[in-house]
């Protein structure tokens, strides 16, 4: 194995270990709002498709109150969960309009 | 050489004889046949299930399953639903301020015709249910709607059932090609799975019948909207068609619809026809 490539190796590991040891920065109102913004589209996304699931709503209204309340790492947390349950909504509905027919009775 | 002409000639022909059969196949297959179809549900039932009787299947889970046969059977000398339709035959002939009444909106006076709704208007172009031309007679006469779930909307179907009762599922699909697209819709919905369980009305209802979910016995799709409305113990009450389509979709974590949306119009108009020939049972009660 070459310096070079040895040198590269430490130096990659020596970035993974201060990356895992700092300390993770508190989530901001900006974050929040765009984490908010993004969940809020994949939801609105969702029911203009007919296919809300009550968790987005739940997780939706979840992140809004953290977020009123001043607690933005969980609101952000709580946003980005509500995006992925949309957007997990919104794959449903799309594979569902041909997928729908393999379990219909023939 | 003339052979081997001959021969080719042959196997052109027997291609393009084959292609034709294809091609005609895949046509036919593309068409929807209500009829057939409705068949083909109905037969899927009765092998299934090949020791429940055909008129029994609009029984829900008591066709399934026999001690919860009895159970209801004794039920039925003091059924739940008694209240709710005392009520809604005296809200039935009770007259509206203008002195004009529900019989008045509907054919026969509203007496034994819970059989063929939901319909397709026509003018309107789309699925009527009971409910909604219940409503639409309220307003029709000055009054206000009534809600769409439960509570004076059950009153009022569960006499029309009653009144109804045995006689034979007739839903008419009439030659119009919306009339098919709405037909065609229901059932996409019925089939399509939803909500964060990913679950379809298909999951429970076609392929589950007869199996618990829970403390629950899954009632067959076949003959499931015979029986309403329904007193169930769950709910503590009547409730609708469409509150039943709510709470199926609460129950898999969808967003319900609203009452009475296209969706649920046609997902009624595709289960009702498809339970053509089976008797009204309504109103129903279930666990």
């Amino acid at each position: 194995m070459s310096t070079t490539m040895i040198g590269m190796r430490s130096l990659a590991l020596v970035l993974l270990l201060t990356a895992a040891a700092a300390p993770a920065r508190a989530a901001s109102e900006a974050d929040y709002k765009a984490a908010y913004a993004a969940a809020e589209a994949a939801a609105r996304e969702a029911a203009g498709l007919r296919n809300q699931w009550t968790p987005t709503v739940s997780t939706l209204a979840a992140a809004k109150k953290a977020g009123d309340g001043g607690d933005f790492d969980r609101a952000v947390a709580a946003a980005k969960e509500a995006e992925a349950l949309a957007k997990a909504s919104i794959f449903q509905a799309t594979s569902e309009k041909e997928a729908w027919k393999a379990m219909e009775i023939r | 050489m003339k052979t081997r002409s001959a021969i080719w000639l042959g196997s052109a022909l027997f291609a393009l004889t084959a292609l034709g059969f294809t091609a005609q196949r895949v046509i036919a297959a593309d068409k929807i046949d209500p009829a057939t179809e409705a068949k083909a549900f109905q037969n899927f039932y009765f092998q299934k299930f090949p020791n429940v009787k055909h008129e029994d299947f609009v029984n829900g889970p008591y066709s399934m399953n026999e001690d919860m046969k009895r159970q209801w059977q004794e039920k039925e000398e003091f059924p739940p639903y008694e209240f709710a339709l005392d009520a809604g035959k005296e809200m039935f002939a009770t007259p509206f301020k203008n002195g004009k009444t529900y019989a008045d909106c509907f054919p026969n006076g509203g007496i034994g015709i819970r059989q063929n709704y939901p319909y397709f208007d026509g003018k309107e172009g789309k699925v009527v249910t009971l409910e909604l031309a219940l409503n639409r007679c309220r307003a029709a006469n000055g009054e206000e709607p009534y809600s769409y779930v439960k509570d004076e909307m059950a009153s009022l179907t569960a006499y029309m059932a009653f009144t109804s009762r045995g006689k034979l599922m007739d839903i008419k699909i009439p030659d119009d090609p919306r009339a098919l697209e709405a037909y065609e819709n229901g059932k996409r919905y019925f089939y399509t799975r939803r909500g964060q369980m990913n679950f379809s009305c298909a999951s429970c209802h076609v392929q589950s019948p007869g199996e618990r979910i829970r403390a629950e016995i899954l009632a067959p799709a076949l003959g499931i909207l015979n029986a309403m409305p329904i007193y169930r113990s769950e709910w503590s009450g009547m409730g609708t068609t469409s509150r039943r389509f709510i709470t199926c979709n609460s129950q898999t974590r969808a967003v319900p619809l609203e009452p009475q949306s296209d969706e649920y119009r046609d997902v009624e108009y595709f289960l009702s026809y498809v339970a053509n020939g089976l008797p009204i049972s309504g109103p129903g009660a279930r666990p």
